[in-house]
């Protein structure tokens, strides 16, 4: 059982994210977009937007830091345990909260505007409610069990599992031992990225960066063939008529 | 020099009595699908107006165009390219749809589906495309046709000019504005999609959005000071006009040209240097810039030039095609066309003959002979509120350079009806107009007879590279998902 939730699990998902992203980007350029609904409600989206997308930011950079960075590293820079800690757990409050509020913001203009309820897809449905799931259990580790609670120290457990499952070299004993919330975090995550490449998700990798250096008119030669000729209309007229010259 | 080849057009306004059939046939072509219901590729406005979308001419709301910075580079007006990423969680310039309209249907079933024996007669409901449920229309694409209603006097274009001048203005005249995307030169649409979906094509400078790239970064749409280029809210991504590119390509004029009742649009073929266009938008004087773009476009007619365009590769046909270009004659040699709002620095490619009828009109309700050539010369230049105005649209103000124009439609029409009446040739009109007999006759001929043949000069197109033919789609380029085709497989009838 261990080894399915905390090895085959994250593998499946990590498969099917990749594989998924490459059978999309494949056959689905057409949909490959970010589905903007701005021109149907613009005045939450002013501001749920911009909370929802910095809020990920700083989330998605605080993951990075907490999984990706061992702890003998931040150690060796010579950061004490304690700071490292409350920068944790402050910063992924503060984060996490703003987050919280641009996706109340995202799905209360998505329930509340009639234009907006039509346009939502099924899809985006699933990703609304996984987002919701992903942020409440996050924030419930954060909040719940470092910063109210006695903390629990993900870096010497989680983090070198899922470090691990990239070295091929996942230790399941790690997870066992781990808090129920942080366990379902976990999963949820792996599950999470398993949905990213069939959502709207996929707009991320287009983040047009390229745009700040590329000349501003573009210029592209037509592709395909030439289509034939075609007559003009008079000329179709004309040649359906019966000549008055022929007998 | 870097010649290249533009397909325009130009509309002639005197002509326009806004039947709305150009934009009907466009609608049936390109955006009768879900999305787009809002979406008018070709749309016919009444000015003064405040047009469609709502007050789109108004680029201190919209952040449309380009505009110079302090040191005079050209910039766009929407800001720099940073400004533009920052912007892209949500884009503060984007209309909403209620800027447009919000589409509405009819429940015509109840017509037929209502139980009998009623007393009251069933009645049909406008519902909203949005969200279904029964609306009251409040706008739509024309609601201010013809002068309907209290917006006329909200004209941005108005707004210039004082209050004591917008009144009379009202009681003067209208006349119909048929707009399409512009295909500019310069285009900031183009030039503010961060994905680069958004092209002008190598060979006709026809501009498209290409919908297998476009991300539904939306900022084309605020960049076009023209307001041409669309969002479809079920594909999440961004159409404009097209200028028809399959039926040019095939040598046919576009479907809003082709069905044009009053028979005013000209479609052909343009040179220009594209090395010149940075420097002709960034000339500092937004008057100057008509004449700017003018000195953009190469001569069709000069022998150097069409050596040129042999030397880039352009086939002989199109050279020829160039050659008799209309729009070349409207615009370049007599000089009559102009562009809509060159101010906004993106080198429009359809142009315009102004509306005389306004200083006609003008000069009747001043007492005078509207068809005495001195009458309305001097209602050209005392009257000041309809050149005025027109300046505002056409030439940036300048108002020297629209009774310019005024002044050579005028004076055909002078010179024509003498010359028609009792053959005289009134050489006093000439003189004062600049022109040729041969130029006011051939130029008459262009205006009034406008032959199928003149108007469209269209030669078709030319496979370049010959390695392309290899890959050749076997399918219609427009027949995908959300796409004007459907996807919808239409097989061919057998014939006998």
């Amino acid at each position: 059982m261990n080894t399915l939730i905390w090895v085959v699990l994250p593998y499946a998902c990590l498969a099917v994210f990749v594989a998924g992203h490459v059978w999309r980007w494949r056959h689905d350029q057409f949909g490959w977009t970010t589905h903007t609904s701005q021109l149907l409600e613009s005045r939450l989206l002013r501001l749920g937007s911009p909370l929802f997308h910095l809020g990920a930011f700083g989330v998605i950079g605080g993951h990075a830091m907490g999984l990706l960075v061992p702890a003998s590293v931040t150690s060796a820079l010579g950061i004490p345990e304690h700071l490292y800690h409350a920068v944790a757990v402050w910063g992924g409050t503060v984060t996490g909260l703003v987050l919280v509020a641009g996706l109340i913001l995202l799905i209360a203009r998505r329930l509340v505007n009639g234009r907006i309820r039509r346009v939502t897809t099924r899809m985006d449905k699933v990703l609304y409610a996984g987002l919701t799931a992903m942020v409440l259990l996050g924030m419930t580790a954060t909040v719940a069990k470092n910063l109210l609670g006695d903390g629990y120290d993900y870096r010497e457990t989680i983090a070198v599992w899922f470090r691990g499952v990239f070295w091929f070299q996942p230790h399941t004993e790690l997870m066992t031992g781990a808090p129920l919330v942080y366990q379902l975090h976990a999963i949820g995550g792996f599950l999470f990225l398993a949905l990213w490449p069939f959502t709207r998700l996929v707009h991320v990798w287009s983040a047009p960066l390229a745009y700040l250096w590329r000349p501003y008119v573009v210029y592209r030669a037509r592709r395909g063939p030439v289509p034939p000729p075609a007559p003009a209309p008079a000329e179709v007229r004309d040649a359906a008529r019966p000549s008055p010259s022929r007998p | 020099m870097r010649i290249r080849a533009q397909m325009a057009m130009v509309m002639n306004l005197d002509k326009c009595i806004g039947c709305h059939t150009c934009s009907v046939t466009c609608k049936q072509t390109w955006t009768n699908r879900e999305g787009t219901e809002y979406v008018w590729f070709n749309n016919v406005e009444t000015k003064p107006g405040i047009g469609y979308p709502k007050f789109y001419e108004d680029q201190e709301r919209w952040k449309g165009g380009w505009k110079l910075d302090r040191k005079g580079r050209l910039v766009l007006r929407s800001g720099s390219r940073l400004r533009r990423l920052g912007n892209l969680f949500v884009n503060p310039d984007l209309p909403s749809i209620d800027d447009y309209y919000e589409p509405a249907t009819f429940d015509k079933d109840i017509l037929v589906s209502a139980p009998g024996g009623l007393t009251d007669t069933p009645v049909k409901r406008p519902h909203s495309r949005l969200t279904g449920e029964p609306m009251a229309i409040t706008w739509g694409a024309n609601w201010e046709d013809s002068l309907g209603g209290p917006t006329a006097q909200d004209d941005p274009n108005l707004a210039k000019m004082g209050e004591t001048v917008k009144f009379e203005f009202e009681k003067t005249f209208l006349f119909h504005l048929p707009r399409i995307c512009e295909h500019c030169l310069n285009p900031a649409c183009v030039s503010a999609c961060p994905s680069g979906a958004m092209y002008k094509r190598d060979e006709d400078g026809i501009v498209l959005v290409d919908q297998d790239r476009c991300r539904g970064w939306r900022m084309c749409v605020s960049a076009c000071p023209y307001k041409k280029v669309y969002v479809n809210h079920a594909t999440g991504k961004a159409e404009k006009c097209t200028l028809c590119f399959p039926r040019i390509e095939a040598g046919q004029p576009t479907i809003c040209s082709e069905t044009c009742v009053g028979r005013l649009r000209y479609l052909g073929l343009m040179w220009y240097d594209e090395d010149a266009v940075l420097a002709a938008a960034s000339v500092e004087d937004d008057a100057a810039l008509l004449d700017a773009q003018r000195s953009v476009f190469l001569d069709p007619n000069d022998p150097a030039v069409q050596q040129a365009a042999r030397d880039a590769g352009m086939p002989e046909d199109w050279i020829t095609a160039a050659a008799a270009s209309p729009v070349w004659k409207l615009i370049g040699e007599y000089r009559i066309a102009l562009p809509l709002h060159p101010e906004y620095r993106t080198l429009p490619m359809v142009w315009y003959v102004p509306p005389l009828s306004p200083v006609l009109d003008a000069a009747g309700a001043a007492g005078r002979d509207d068809t005495d050539a001195d009458d309305i010369f001097h209602t050209i230049s005392d009257l000041r509120i309809p050149v005025e105005y027109l300046a505002s649209i056409f030439t940036a103000g300048d108002t020297g350079a629209a009774a310019g124009v005024l002044m050579k439609l005028a004076g055909m029409r002078s010179y024509m009806r003498a010359r028609t009446l009792d053959g005289t040739v009134a050489q006093e009109i000439l003189d004062r107009i600049g022109m040729s007999a041969e130029q006011v006759e051939a130029m008459y001929r262009l205006l009034a007879i406008a032959k199928y043949a003149e108007r469209y000069v269209i030669p078709v197109a030319h496979q370049r590279q010959a390695a392309e033919l290899d890959s050749q789609l076997t399918d219609c380029a427009l027949d995908c998902a959300g796409g004007p085709g459907m996807g919808l497989t239409i097989t061919p009838v057998a014939r006998s």
